[in-house]
């Protein structure tokens, strides 16, 4: 139940996009059409789902204070290393990621493949991990915060797409035209999705 | 002198990477509540970006074409630590409010887009002033944002009453809107359409015009 209650709060209520502005210029550049977006989702959610988890063990076993006591090093405290192992994770998954999809499912590789390399700056996906860290979430709890995460995010890509495709038909003022109009629409939809705060599971 | 005036200034309202360019809005969004932790932010993203840009154009000739990017983000982390480090030393109530947000400017585009952009064509001394320049345009965006939200939504500003709110018994009703994540794309959104009006130049055009005669201009 608590595992529900954290998927609902990490998808709607903390949603990445829409409540921390995570992964923001990928969102605003990549969701001019929603077919586009659901490719741009689904990636997220698969990396989301895998780097999370992957930099929880990474955190737990080498970086933590007092981490490395199995290797019997007790006092060490690597935990300022973290930024840079983090991000060299998910640089190095992403890449993994994409070449075994490019040597085994290549449909998926056509489908996702343009999406990956822009993954890596994505801030939804550093800022995942960096809040996995800073809640100190345990491996479950973390790998349903990602998919939550991952989902919700996808969820607010694909949604801003659906606008801005009927958008083109609207008499938009000169200046506000392309970025002014779309700024004011997430904020909008952040609105709306601040709607599901009050829910408690 | 001219060329060097250029990159540093340019980049403030011309060439404004926030509102034309459309990097960095992560940050630029999320720790405007108050001005005190944006103007932290302010100072992280431009020692990171100017030092960044910097250590990698002095560096430009030795990268690998291939794995250029990695190489970025290394140096980019790597002044990141620094930075965070010394907030948590010196200023550790206003990291805590930043939270996430300074681990986060090594994803910050306006980095690693400089650094692609410029700091990989350029001298050392041209791309620390590229990447000052486009560290106080950033700062700009976000001081202007942060000054608006604390003002109207908590009525101070650094944490000093400047209009008397109800709560203290004076005459101004704050406006909790403000302090939540919609108000900051409104003010992004609004501030893009003023200085779109006002420098036209950098007006987009639409991939698709609606007929004359269903414009609210001629209605």
């Amino acid at each position: 139940m608590e595992y529900i209650a954290l998927f609902i709060q990490a998808a709607f209520v903390e949603n990445l996009a829409l409540a921390f502005f995570l992964g923001m210029c990928t969102f605003l550049a990549v969701s001019k059409k929603v077919e586009t977006a659901i490719g741009l989702g689904a990636a997220v959610i698969v990396i989301q789902f895998i780097t999370v988890p992957v930099n929880h063990l990474i955190y737990t076993y080498l970086l933590a204070p007092g981490a490395l006591s199995w290797a019997g090093l007790p006092g060490v405290d690597l935990s300022f290393l973290g930024l840079v192992s983090y991000i060299g994770v998910i640089a190095a998954l992403v890449q993994i990621l994409e070449m075994t999809l490019d040597k085994h499912f290549p449909k998926l590789y056509n489908a996702l493949g343009i999406f990956l390399p822009l993954i890596t700056v994505n801030c939804a996906i550093l800022g995942g991990t960096l809040f996995m860290v800073e809640r100190s979430y345990d491996l479950p709890e973390s790998v349903v915060f990602s998919l939550g995460s991952g989902f919700g995010w996808a969820l607010a890509v694909i949604g801003l797409a659906g606008i801005r495709e009927k958008l083109k038909y609207s008499d938009v003022p000169e200046g506000l035209q392309g970025l002014g109009i779309t700024f004011i629409i997430t904020g909008l939809m952040s609105l709306s999705f601040m709607g599901f705060s009050g829910i408690q599971l | 002198m001219g060329e060097a005036r250029k990159v540093l200034i340019d980049p403030l309202v011309d060439n404004n990477p926030v509102t034309l360019q459309v990097l960095g809005i992560c940050s630029a969004l999320a720790v405007t509540t108050s001005l005190l932790p944006a103007l932290l932010m302010c100072l992280a993203l431009t020692a990171v970006c100017a030092l960044s840009t910097a250590a990698i154009s002095s560096i430009r000739n030795r990268i690998p074409n291939n794995i250029r990017i990695i190489v970025h983000m290394t140096i980019i982390a790597s002044f990141v630590i620094v930075v965070d480090q010394m907030l948590k030393a010196y200023a550790f109530e206003t990291s805590k409010q930043l939270s996430v947000f300074v681990g986060l400017i090594i994803t910050n585009c306006i980095v690693l887009g400089r650094a692609e952009a410029f700091a990989m064509k350029n001298g050392v001394g041209m791309s620390f002033l590229d990447g000052l320049g486009n560290g106080l345009g950033y700062s700009v965006i976000l001081i202007f944002v942060a000054t608006v939200r604390e003002l109207f939504g908590a009525g101070s500003l650094l944490g000093y009453e400047i209009l008397h709110t109800v709560a203290n018994g004076g005459w101004y009703e704050a406006n909790g809107l403000m302090l939540l994540p919609p108000s900051a794309f409104f003010i992004i959104g609004l501030m893009i359409w003023g200085i779109r009006a006002w420098k036209s130049a950098q007006v987009e055009n639409p991939d698709y015009q609606i007929h004359e005669v269903h414009r609210t201009e001629v209605l």
